[in-house]
């Protein structure tokens, strides 16, 4: 059944699998992000969406033989490391700057 | 069956679901949160889409700046939303109608892909197809590279069994800078529009944030 989705979407086997994995494990952190009682829950379900999007990128690269995507992948790592790094400071001072 | 199909369809059901759960949340800290998984999310399907600037600017705007702006509201208000549930129903029609406008508009709009669109079949879009937007390597002039540019476009329409009048009627590759040759020949329609929009987003901001007539620094914030 596998080998026969995965020529259906044209992919192989490993990244067909790989895909599945990466947009149900987002779809995880969606609900906790959305129900995720703490503000450490929530802080800590956008950082992983942001990392699983660097991999949904990099990912595409390679579905599409494109591996320069790498690059744009490495941006959207510094990203969410900055937006992470300024919800942090504001979840524990309660100010910016 | 193209190999993102899977990857895109998922990822716009989960940019909806973000979507409605950061206008639904209550707690305005989650709904900057959820903002900012729609960004990223959408980055991803911009990405898919082949548009990786766009991708850049949603990710870097939308997940990075924007969250980081709206977490400075949050500083200076305060956390949780006053429930105020009635809905308006003149806002909400206005809303319907022009969705379903902007739906009926595309309805015009030739078919995704379409090699004979209008788009591509314009008599512009061939010189920009051929253009040759860079500096000359082996440092010729003005006159020469016209000339010789003149000649292979010649050449090139016999080929192909047309007339041209010469590549001299465009600007290709004729300014010295590139960004100059592109945003101010190709585009210039675009950056004079771009331009305008700009302009009178900034009117608006400026009509909207200004303090009372006579007294300008008093009661707004610019």
């Amino acid at each position: 059944m596998l080998a026969a989705t995965s020529a259906f979407f044209g992919t192989d086997i490993p990244t067909l699998v790989a895909g599945i994995v990466l947009l149900f494990s987002i779809l995880l952190m969606l609900v906790r992000a959305i129900a995720g009682p703490t503000v450490w829950d929530r802080i800590l379900a956008l950082n992983a969406i942001g990392t699983k999007s660097v991999l949904v990128v990099a990912l595409l690269g390679f579905m599409t033989k494109r591996p320069e995507f790498l690059d744009i992948a490495l941006v959207y790592a510094i990203l969410n490391f900055l937006a992470t790094i300024a919800i942090l400071k504001y979840a524990r001072t309660r100010r910016l700057g | 069956m193209s190999p993102t199909i899977l990857l895109d369809v998922v990822l716009l059901a989960l940019v909806i679901i973000a979507g409605i759960a950061a206008i639904e949340v209550r707690n305005l800290f989650a709904a900057v949160m959820l903002a900012s998984v729609y960004s990223l999310l959408m980055a991803c399907f911009w990405t898919t889409m082949d548009a990786v600037d766009v991708a850049y600017t949603e990710a870097a705007v939308g997940a990075g700046i924007s969250t980081i702006l709206l977490i400075g509201a949050l500083v200076l208000t305060g956390e949780t939303e006053i429930v105020r549930r009635a809905v308006h129903w003149p806002a909400l029609g206005a809303c319907l109608l022009v969705g379903a406008l902007l739906v009926y508009g595309t309805l015009d709009m030739p078919k995704f892909g379409d090699a004979n669109a209008p788009a591509h079949v314009h008599p512009v879009y061939a010189g920009y197809t051929q253009q040759d937007v860079r500096k000359d390597p082996s440092g010729k002039s003005h006159g020469d590279i016209v000339a010789t540019e003149n000649a292979d476009a010649q050449s090139r329409a016999e080929a192909h069994g047309e007339t041209t009048s010469g590549r001299g009627d465009y600007f290709h590759g004729h300014v010295p800078n590139q960004v100059t040759s592109v945003i101010v020949t190709y585009r210039a329609l675009d950056t004079l529009f771009e331009t305008a929009v700009i302009f009178t987003a900034g009117m608006g901001l400026i009509v909207l944030l200004r303090g009372r007539r006579g007294n300008p620094l008093k009661g707004g914030l610019l």
